[in-house]
């Protein structure tokens, strides 16, 4: 059994919607925006009950940063929705000249990430949208890991001043930490305490980094699980503490090896504690169709994944 | 306050050369020939055709604003912000200088007053304007949000999203102007990308369409006027305005060829001895 358990499986971007809709009712100046894609990113409840509020942009996402961008100027809080591929790379140069140079205050919301996105194949599987936009100057980057995180998050994202990506998924995944929760930006949550080993896990893994933990606590290996949900800017302080704490670490995450969580962690220990690192991450490669757990499994994403990782790194320790 | 005479527009106007040219001679970079095109025009704009209010206000409440996409011909914004006291004329000596807050195009990051939005990697002008222009609507404030983007640039396909958007989403509080000059950075756009019935591709996208001559304040004031006045009734208004890049400095006339060159010594005097120094150089 894990620390952990759940009744409900949702996916994170109805988070997504039920945070938007909350917002909407409590913020006025929060507007959003969507590329025809309304259904798959829940925003239909926000339109109904604000429609003035609501822009609908057409397949033309270039133009939806811009006018996001635009809206910033007297007051908006605009939140723009699409597909993670077309919330990044399509786009990437009007983010970086219109919302993150101009620091303006555009929320990129950014749904079906990762290979999770399944049977529509690699074209819409994007795996390097994190680090794209970390590597924006001004940009925070935000990857929750169920659907009350989602939720919370998107809420917290309002009250921030400043750009941010909030990445998201499209299955339904399990609903594991609590709906009260506050969503602090940049502040790691430790899910479990542990001493022989961390696991970073951000996204739909942290899910999978607790599965991991249930099977290596069997064999008395004590792990700790800290969710990485802000890729930037990271939680050093807590890395640090964690990995002098462990002496070994696995960082996990549904995006590539190169620009990805794995990326920041091991910058942050190389920099202040060298520290024996495994990545559970995408190795340079495309995804391909298929079921999200055939997916995870055969690009070495998934729990099973985790524990070798960590049964590695043990021995570099 | 009074709206100030033609003749006092287009003596501002030739001081605004002067500080274009001696801007870019200044550190041998930067672009005049769009530049000097599109003096008059945003002469007649700052000075004449715009609500716009002092200090400078970042989101622009209450007041007409405007956006340069095509970023390239800063030098004119700069001068014409200088001149129309945004920030003081002599900081117009530190374009393109290190630590300056007057970039090669136009930023926010240093917080230059009268920029709103970065610009230079073009297209994404009228983009913005339209998110702006939006903002105004749903903040009751009735003033205009004002564009302007050049004719090479409009081979970026964002424009055409956004002319889309504007017309279906009814922004008629914006006012684009497109400089129409007909050059690009490898020659004429007729041979670089035709254009074709540029007239025709507004109209059919949903936009009124005024033309104009850019480089004629009094064709300038009209055109802009009558846009205002075409503006409020539910379609994008957009101004097709005739221009000759370098207008003003005739060696730097008819071609392509100033587009991102800046004068020598020589070149400087000559174009300065056609330019009346007007406001007092900088």
């Amino acid at each position: 059994m894990t620390k952990f358990t759940y009744t409900d499986q949702k996916d994170t971007r109805s988070g997504f919607g039920a945070g938007l809709l909350e917002l909407g009712r409590t913020n006025p100046e929060v507007v959003a925006l969507c590329a025809d894609l309304v259904g798959s990113l829940k925003m239909q409840d926000f339109i109904d009950e604000f429609p003035e509020r609501f822009f609908q942009v057409g397949i033309a996402e270039a133009n939806m940063m811009g006018v996001a961008a635009g809206l910033t100027i007297g007051g908006k809080i605009p939140f723009t929705g699409t597909f993670a591929n077309f919330s990044t790379g399509r786009v990437y140069d009007q983010i970086r000249q219109s919302i993150a140079y101009s620091g303006k205050n555009v929320k990129i919301c950014a749904s079906h990430a990762g290979l999770t996105l399944g049977e529509d194949g690699a074209t819409h599987q994007i795996l390097e949208d994190i680090g794209l936009m970390k590597m924006l100057p001004h940009m925070t980057v935000i990857n929750p890991c169920d659907y009350n995180q989602t939720k919370a998050a998107t809420i917290a994202i309002a009250e921030f001043e400043g750009p941010v990506y909030l990445r998201f998924g499209r299955p339904k995944v399990p609903v594991f930490t609590p709906a009260d929760q506050k969503f602090e930006i940049g502040k790691a949550l430790k899910m479990i305490e542990g001493n022989d080993v961390t696991i970073f896990a951000t996204g739909h893994l942290v899910w999978e980094a607790i599965e991991a933990e249930a099977v290596l606590a069997k064999e008395g290996i004590s792990v700790e699980v800290i969710n990485i949900h802000t890729i930037k800017p990271l939680d050093v302080q807590a890395i640090i503490e964690s990995a002098k704490k462990t002496g070994c670490v696995v960082t996990a995450e549904e995006h590539q090896m190169n620009g990805g969580l794995g990326d920041s962690v091991a910058q942050t220990l190389a920099l202040n504690l060298p520290t024996p690192l495994e990545m559970v991450a995408v190795n340079d490669s495309f995804g391909e169709s298929g079921t999200p757990e055939q997916l995870m499994k055969k690009y070495g994403i998934d729990a099973e994944n985790i524990v070798k990782a960590v049964k590695r790194v043990m021995k570099r320790k | 306050m009074n709206k100030p005479s033609i003749e006092t527009l287009e003596k501002t106007a030739s001081q605004v050369r002067r500080d274009i040219v001696r801007m870019v001679h200044a550190v041998n970079s930067g672009h005049p020939g769009g530049s000097l095109g599109c003096t008059d025009f945003l002469t007649a704009l700052y000075f004449n055709i715009m609500d716009i209010k002092k200090p400078f206000d970042p989101d622009g409440r209450d007041e007409d604003m405007f956006f340069l996409s095509n970023g390239h011909i800063s030098p004119v914004w700069y001068s014409i912000l200088a001149r129309s006291g945004y920030f003081p004329v002599s900081e117009l000596a530190t374009f393109r200088k290190l630590d300056s807050r007057l970039q090669g195009h136009p930023a926010t990051e240093e917080g230059l007053p009268g920029i709103r939005v970065a610009s230079g990697s073009l297209g994404q002008g009228l983009s913005v304007a339209c998110g702006a222009a939006q903002a105004k609507k749903l903040n009751k404030d009735d003033k205009r949000v004002y564009v302007l983007m050049g004719d090479g640039e409009l081979d970026e396909g964002q424009v055409w999203e956004a002319a889309m958007y504007a017309a279906h989403h009814k922004i008629d509080n914006l006012i684009a102007t497109v400089d129409y000059n007909g050059q690009q950075i490898d020659g004429p756009t007729s041979d670089v990308m035709d254009l074709k019935d540029l007239k025709a591709k507004w109209q059919a996208f949903g936009w009124d369409v005024i033309e104009s001559d850019g480089n004629d304040m009094k064709s300038v004031i009209n055109a802009m006027t009558l846009a205002k006045s075409l503006s409020g009734k539910g379609k994008p208004v957009v101004n097709l305005m005739k221009t000759e890049m370098g207008a003003g400095v005739d060696f730097m006339m008819g071609s392509h060829k100033w587009h991102g060159v800046a004068p020598n010594d020589e070149q400087l005097a000559t174009a300065l001895a056609q330019l009346e120094e007007t406001l007092g150089d900088y």
